[in-house]
């Protein structure tokens, strides 16, 4: 029986040699992620905006009649509300804000959604409402923080235990690529307009976890190859722990997104954020391993000596004693 | 390395085995089937999003807390000098500012006032710490601040006696497996899943259903009232909303009214004559003597019947009520006095709770999105199967075995320790499909290179399991970091996806490293090839 090969043996594919351009591109991308956050915005919902969302299904429609809806919800006063096709073609989000005065008063809260709910339900007898989230400004705001918090921590805390695992370059370099992935991701959410929830944060965590994945797959096999082969130029040595662990990475990624693929097609509507956002961050996230993560180590000073004991000062003396240079 | 005596192969079986048993009826009872009753049941938990119902958080106003003590401390300290042997005039009573303070008519009492007043001031506490301080200012004025301690000590009690106010309620309402939790110093998160009603609920938590008893100050004239000036020693209080007065005011006197929270019991019925729905109450003993003092010594005095704030109604005293006994008549409808006799029972909230997060969802969009969330896992899975086995054969299938044991131990950890899947978690159930098939991807693509540069067969494997086991620990440790610190920072249904996540690291590290081996090592023992196909 012949197996399937996705990655011929022996690859040599000169990867360190496009480095320099493609870290020029890499971070010309992360400056553009951020210049999109902070000009165009993310889309926050209700988790991170409070405010009130109201998810609902057309069971009889094909198409959820968008425009229509938002006419319906502006003439009852709420200025801007938020509309958004929500998974199927048939199933819609709307986001209004409270006004200060119901914050915290679930009674106004409540006429409103009551107000919208049947405005839409007069016009559409097949409206079926499958979900009311109320989020006052307080909350989503300790969510914004808490969500900073655990990013940061998150990367942080890897990056520390990496350091100690491998050196102090590896630990700078994994922390690079982490965020080289999570601004990709999020300058993805500002372009696209996506809505960004507490599960995209969970989705980026997920990211975090599974870039991290690939770039400590690829250190493992450097650190080999620098006590094996003392005498290779670290480009070159980059180059063949890459290839060395290509056939892993490809079959792993290509793992990981069959089994993600159908969970974007037919899986639960409100979970296509998440499985987006972890479906693109594979990409990136494999990318960020091979690209960002390993020609830093040249930069950073990364040699064959760096998993070599070193001397002690007692050894040094005795050294010097024996009069060796 | 590869060398698995039986007591190792039994007990990896057996753990396995175990685990996986623990998730049988959790999947069971998924498909629709009931689990018997009869036989142990460690069942996962359906998340709100995935069975439908409510999640609301509660949170207590502080301030409230703290003018609500005030109020209690100036009616005791009135009641203590006023009972003094010999009386302690005093007067200039201000609340103002958070703290108490007044003044001595006579200067030369200082010293007996501050003896009555010490034991008021005394905490609750073990720590001997006092819930308020007194300080004398020239010689005659008293200020008495409250504590930091106090002031805590009584938002924990408040909360405590709140949270089990909240339970009596939903406990009223019947609905079944509700989950109450106090978070943090002030919040109180309610779950109920699979509610069909949350509004009967969302009435019932609204309501802090603080009934007081109070003398209408029939001097104050109606114009002042609405301009919500009021005598020193009355308080303005509006109707309330759907009262035939809406809309306007009268002025109460603020103290000597009687609390309704000694009742006994508090029932919805119909006014005889109206046919309106009313509440009749029933005070306890205490309640009842002091109501009938007040409804004695007032008779043809109006008095206000005030619910959270708003007069519900204020009748004239006819006659002086002696049998403990009233009704609470105002513009309800059968639901509303409903509700507001289930909060009567179960006690006043100590406690203005308001709602800070609420999320409710359809019981339609859960069905619907265990549905497709099942598919979605099944042709994945599928998918890695066939890829799996395409890429390396014989191994692959092991590792596929492995995969659906993890998938199961999974389950059936998240049964024993009753945790919840939420649709998070599903998500997470296909990451940790993917980490797990990584495991195995690296030892397989090692012992190819092994093979590549020469090693024999035994040796290859044996290089393979050693030398993948390094990058699979640092990541799995990595991965581990990310997941405990998404389920700190995280809430809900993210949460949910934590809890997927750090279970399946220690799973898969068990099937897809430890029960693929000692197959594998069975396997070469077995037929002790000189070729692997991988």
């Amino acid at each position: 029986m012949r197996l399937l090969k996705l990655v011929p043996d022996n690859t040599n594919i000169k990867f360190q040699r496009w480095s320099v351009p493609f870290y020029v591109v890499s971070i010309l991308l992360i400056i553009a992620s951020w210049a999109l956050v902070f000009t165009k915005g993310l889309n926050y919902g209700v988790d991170f905006e409070g405010g009130q969302e109201i998810r609902a299904t057309f069971t009889q429609s094909t198409e959820a009649p968008v425009a229509e809806l938002r006419d319906t919800v502006s003439d009852l006063g709420y200025s801007e509300p938020v509309i958004q096709r929500f998974g199927d073609a048939n199933q819609v989000s709307i986001r209004v804000q409270l006004p200060e005065s119901a914050e915290g008063d679930k009674a106004a809260a409540d006429r409103i959604s009551d107000e919208i709910i049947g405005a839409i339900s007069a016009d559409h007898p097949d409206f079926r409402l499958d979900g009311n989230d109320t989020v006052s400004g307080k909350v989503s705001g300790e969510f914004r923080t808490t969500a900073i918090y655990a990013l940061a921590a998150a990367m942080v805390a890897i990056s520390i235990y990496i350091w100690v695992r491998f050196e102090w370059q590896f630990g700078v370099g994994a922390l690079f690529a982490l965020f080289h992935d999570v601004s990709l991701t999020m300058g993805m959410f500002a372009l696209f307009q996506m809505e960004f929830s507490l599960q995209i944060i969970a989705a980026i965590l997920a990211i975090i976890g599974y870039s991290l994945n690939d770039t400590i797959v690829i250190y493992d096999r450097i650190r080999e190859n620098l006590k094996k082969y003392r005498r290779m130029p670290l480009p070159e040595l980059l180059d063949l722990s890459v290839n060395e662990t290509l056939a892993r990475t490809v079959m792993t990624s290509l793992t990981l997104l069959v089994a993600l693929i159908p969970l974007l097609l037919v899986g639960p509507s409100s979970l296509f954020g998440l499985t987006a956002a972890i479906t693109l961050g594979i990409f990136v996230g494999t990318y960020s391993s091979v690209y960002m993560g390993a020609p830093i180590l040249i930069w950073l000073g990364v040699t064959s000596d760096s998993f070599v004991p070193r001397e002690s000062a007692a050894d040094q003396q005795e050294r010097k004693a024996r009069g060796e240079a | 390395m590869l060398d698995f005596p039986l007591w190792k192969r039994i007990s990896l079986w057996g753990i396995a085995l175990v685990m996986v048993l623990a998730a049988l009826p959790s999947i069971v009872s998924l498909t629709g089937v009931r689990w018997p009753e009869s036989l142990p049941d460690p069942m996962v938990n359906l998340g709100l999003d995935l069975a439908g119902g409510s999640h609301i958080l509660l949170e207590a106003d502080q301030t409230q807390v703290a003018r609500q003590r005030l109020d209690t401390m100036e009616e005791s300290v009135r009641d203590a000098l006023r009972r003094a042997e010999p009386r302690i005039r005093h007067g200039d009573i201000s609340t103002s500012g958070g703290r108490l303070s007044f003044m001595l008519e006579n200067p030369g009492q200082v010293d007996a006032a501050r003896d009555l007043l010490e034991p008021l001031t005394t905490g609750a506490g073990l720590t001997g710490q006092r819930d308020w301080t007194i300080e004398v200012i020239d010689g005659t004025r008293f200020v008495m601040t409250p504590t930091r301690a106090g002031l805590e000590l009584a938002v924990t009690q408040a909360m405590d006696s709140a949270t089990e106010v909240v339970r009596k309620r939903i406990d009223a309402l019947g609905t079944r497996e509700p989950t109450i939790i106090r978070q943090g110093d002030e919040r109180i998160v309610v779950q109920v899943p699979g509610l069909d009603d949350p509004q009967a609920l969302k009435d019932l938590l609204g309501q802090t259903a603080n009934l007081e008893f109070k003398l209408v100050d029939t001097s104050v004239l109606p114009a002042d009232a609405a301009r919500g000036v009021a005598p020193p020693g009355s308080q303005i209080v509006p109707y309330a909303q759907d009262s035939a007065f809406a809309g306007t005011s009268i002025a109460v006197r603020r103290l000597g009214g009687i609390r309704g929270d000694s009742l006994t019991n508090a029932q919805q019925s119909f006014d005889p004559q109206t046919n309106a729905a009313v509440v009749n109450i029933t005070f306890n003993s205490e309640g009842a003597s002091r109501f009938a003092r007040l409804t004695t010594e007032n008779v043809n005095r109006q008095f206000a019947i005030i619910l959270d704030g708003e007069v519900l109604s204020a009748p004239v005293i006819n006659e002086p009520i002696l049998g403990g006994t009233a009704v609470i008549s105002g513009s309800f409808n059968v639901e509303s006095a409903n509700a507001l006799a289930i909060s009567l029972r179960s006690g006043a909230l100590p406690v203005d709770l308001a709602v800070v997060e609420e999320r409710t969802v359809g019981p339609d969009l859960g069905a619907d999105a265990i549905r497709s969330g099942i598919l979605a896992m099944t042709i994945g899975s599928l998918l890695v199967i066939a890829l799996m086995v395409a890429a390396y054969g014989r191994f692959g299938i092991y590792a596929t075995v492995g995969l659906v044991i993890n998938v199961l131990m999974i389950l059936g950890i998240m049964a024993v320790m009753n945790t919840t899947l939420t649709l998070p978690g599903i998500a997470g159930f296909v990451l940790t499909i993917g980490s797990a098939v990584d495991a195995n991807v690296l030892i397989y693509e090692r012992i190819r290179e092994e093979r590549k540069r020469g090693r024999r067969v035994i040796a290859a494997v044996e290089a393979g399991y050693r030398e993948a086991s390094r990058a699979i620990y640092d990541a799995n440790v990595t991965n581990f970091i990310a997941g405990v610190l998404l389920f700190l920072f995280g809430s809900g249904p993210v949460r949910g996806f934590a809890v997927v996540l750090i279970i399946g690291l220690f799973t898969s590290v068990f099937t897809g490293v430890t029960l693929t081996r000692m197959w594998v090592a069975g396997w070469l023992r077995r037929t002790r090839p000189n070729h692997l196909t991988i």
